[in-house]
């Protein structure tokens, strides 16, 4: 395997980044979109991607299945487990982002638990997982159960392979800690609307505004909102306040109702969400 | 080696295990959880408190008994039983679920959640939620929901409710996915009551201060017996908290082998087992770095035992530095060893123990040869048997077609 050779110093970590503020430039919060890799299979996952990006996302998000995934509500748990079950490895995940991201014009980021990105390639360590996901076009990683004291090693690695990294901050999280996330996070930081697992709610948390103008006052870098987003008027609601709407667990149920098409049209709507409640 | 050879630690790591890998929303509560510690250790009511109630509702100390027959049996060493199959409950698992219920108590949160396997955290910690006046909810897979059932009810008679897990492989593993996931969601008035030393800091380290107790009961009552320390300290190892309350008040004894067994299940050459240490290789789970068995992907694998207590593809992260620093022994027992070692002190002793400790039966039984007639090993005996009664007689009628013991010899 050769050493990530980027095409232009910083300028895939910084694609992330450049992504949302295009977004933001036109007037729009960007639509941030997680799917996972594998379900309903291998190609259908791709299919469905891209069919994400047809309708409108800035960004997407390509979960690989872990076993374990504890950050995870009911939904993408079993679609998760759907291609736990088929054989799908994470060296099969990156096959298939390499395929995605040279059909799509709009930055990729892996998601998966970090005890897979510290195994992959074996004595590699997280230096293998780092060159694979650079050579399958993917821009960076989110790694939800990293927090910034254990995240010091990924980090180095990613930065090395001018991979965007992306923290994970929360409604209960000090001052102090907001900061650290903001600081190291690259490409966007990650608010969690509300304390929970992933998965659809009726109704939008009243923490994610607070926990946003927090970010805001803390650093310059672009915040997205994810946890609990599934639905156009939620997304409008969080465009309000927000640089980026994440959302997963609805469109992964709209890959069990129609497939691609189904998440071409959801997605449609969520972005005019993020179109209809950005300010200004 | 010495003591002193072992690998730098602090509080939340020991040597390069351990940690703290979980989401940020949880984070505030861990550290919340380790100051809420150390508040209390240094309160002498809370001392108290836990002590009296050890005393006097938990049936501390346990005895410690020596195996004459047993040691016969065994040809070499004396043999020791640490009794924690007479504490309430029937097991270790008291000292645990008090110590982090009076905790709960002291931080304000009234709604206590737990996973269990076999269902013996579970009681305990519902056990604890009456005793303190609690909500409790246990999460369990739902495959042991119906392997446990006498479990299930023990648990619903002392008010708990009983969650049936659906998701992954419906085992432990996937109980304390799930009590994660509700403790994410309900951190501010809900307390994580984990069942052994695994987990992200601080509940290794303080699962091991809540039973601890068992070594410290040992340390003085086999130096009143022998005048001297054992030899060697035998215990059976899933996620390992009744070892480490066994062995941690003996790290620092270099003459005193700390012997932990794990579960051999079919074999270490099958992937039928649960011998994480012998078996696994170091990744991270459940919020710590530790040995697990998983595949080449990090991939967590289904485990097997005989013994539902053992059965986890995890261990804590301070037995994994107690082996990988070489202070620590680590063997595997098979299920048929186990039932040997279960029979044996069936017949032998009058004590039919739970099939988690008869792991440690045969192992110990060699150690004491290997010591000769001088030597001392003190073996946990860490619950009864009772609950392993129906499965015991299946396996044995059923699987490999033999009888029990009277009607064996009839």
């Amino acid at each position: 395997m050769s050493a990530a050779t980027p095409t232009a110093a910083g300028a895939r970590a910084a694609s992330v980044e450049a992504a949302i503020r295009a977004a933001n430039d036109e007037g729009r919060a960007a639509l941030v979109v997680y799917l996972p890799a594998g379900y309903p299979d291998l190609a259908g996952s791709r299919a469905c991607l891209e069919a994400a990006v047809e309708g409108g996302a800035d960004l997407l998000e390509v979960g690989f299945p872990y076993s374990d995934p504890l950050m995870d509500g009911p939904t993408i748990q079993a679609a998760n487990q759907v291609a736990l079950e088929a054989g799908l490895t994470p060296r099969d995940d990156f096959a298939m982002c390499a395929e995605l991201t040279a059909a799509i014009d709009v930055p990729a980021l892996v998601m998966t638990y970090y005890n897979l990105v510290w195994h992959y390639g074996g004595t590699e360590r997280l230096e293998a997982f780092a060159v694979d996901a650079a050579e399958a076009g993917l821009a960076g990683a989110i790694i939800p159960d990293l927090p910034g004291e254990e995240g010091g090693p990924w980090r180095a690695v990613a930065d090395a392979h001018d991979l965007a990294t992306v923290f994970l901050t929360a409604p209960v999280s000090s001052e102090e800690r907001l900061a650290a996330a903001a600081q190291a996070s690259t490409g966007f930081v990650y608010a969690t609307s509300t304390m929970g697992v992933t998965g659809a709610r009726e109704t939008l948390a009243d923490s994610a505004r607070p926990l946003v103008e927090r970010l805001r006052a803390l650093s310059g870098r672009p915040v997205c909102v994810g946890i609990g987003v599934s639905t156009a008027a939620q997304a409008e609601e969080v465009a309000g306040f927000a640089d980026g709407v994440i959302v997963g667990s609805a469109l992964v149920r709209a890959i069990a109702a129609g497939g691609p098409s189904a998440v071409a049209e959801l997605t449609a709507e969520l972005a005019e969400g993020c179109r209809r409640g950005y300010p200004g | 080696m010495t003591a002193t050879d072992l690998p730098a630690t602090d509080a939340s790591h020991y040597g390069r295990f351990g940690g703290r890998f979980v989401p940020e929303a949880l984070i505030g509560a861990l550290g919340e959880l380790e100051a809420a510690l150390a508040e209390a250790q240094a309160d002498p009511a809370f001392g108290a408190r836990m002590a009296a109630l050890r005393e006097d509702y938990g049936g501390r100390p346990t005895k410690l008994y020596l195996a004459e027959r047993l040691t016969a049996h065994g040809g070499g060493a004396r043999i020791y039983l640490k009794r924690e199959d007479l504490a309430h409950t029937g097991s270790h698992k008291l000292c645990n679920v008090l110590g982090q219920g009076l905790l709960a108590e002291r931080m304000g949160k009234r709604r206590l959640i737990a996973e269990t396997g076999a269902g013996q955290h579970g009681v305990a910690t519902a056990t604890i939620a009456a005793l303190l006046g609690m909500e409790c909810i246990v999460y369990m897979g739902e495959e042991d929901t119906r392997r446990q059932h006498l479990n299930v009810v023990r648990m619903q008679l002392m008010g708990a409710e009983v969650v049936p897990v659906t998701s992954g492989t419906r085992t432990l593993k996937d109980a304390i996915n799930e009590a994660m996931r509700d403790w994410v969601t309900n951190v501010a008035t809900t307390h994580y009551l984990i069942g052994s030393v695994v987990g992200p800091h601080p509940f290794p380290m303080l699962v091991r201060e809540f039973v601890k107790v068992i070594g410290e009961e040992t340390r003085v009552q086999i130096l009143e017996r022998e005048g001297r320390l054992p030899d060697a300290v035998v215990a059976c190892v899933g996620g390992g908290s009744n070892a480490m309350g066994m062995f941690h008040p003996f790290i620092d004894d270099a003459g005193v082998r700390l012997v932990g067994v794990e579960a051999g299940g079919e074999g270490l050459d099958t992937p039928r087992h649960a011998a994480t240490i012998s078996g696994g290789t170091e990744g991270i789970l459940h919020g710590a770095r530790s040995y697990v068995l998983q595949d080449d992907y990090g991939q967590v694998r289904p485990t097997h035992s005989v013994s539902a207590g053992l059965d986890y593809p995890g261990v804590g992260p301070e037995h994994a530095w107690l082996a990988d620093s070489g202070r620590g022994t680590y063997l595997a027992a098979s299920d048929t060893e186990a039932l040997e070692g279960f029979r044996l002190l069936s017949e032998l002793e009058g004590i039919i123990p739970a099939l988690e400790p008869a792991h440690a039966v045969l192992p110990a039984l060699r150690l004491a040869g290997e010591l000769g007639p001088d030597g001392v090993v003190v073996l946990n005996l860490s619950g009864r048997g009772d609950k392993d009664v129906d499965e015991v007689e299946r396996v044995l009628r059923e699987v490999r077609g033999e009888a029990l013991g009277a009607e064996a010899t009839s």
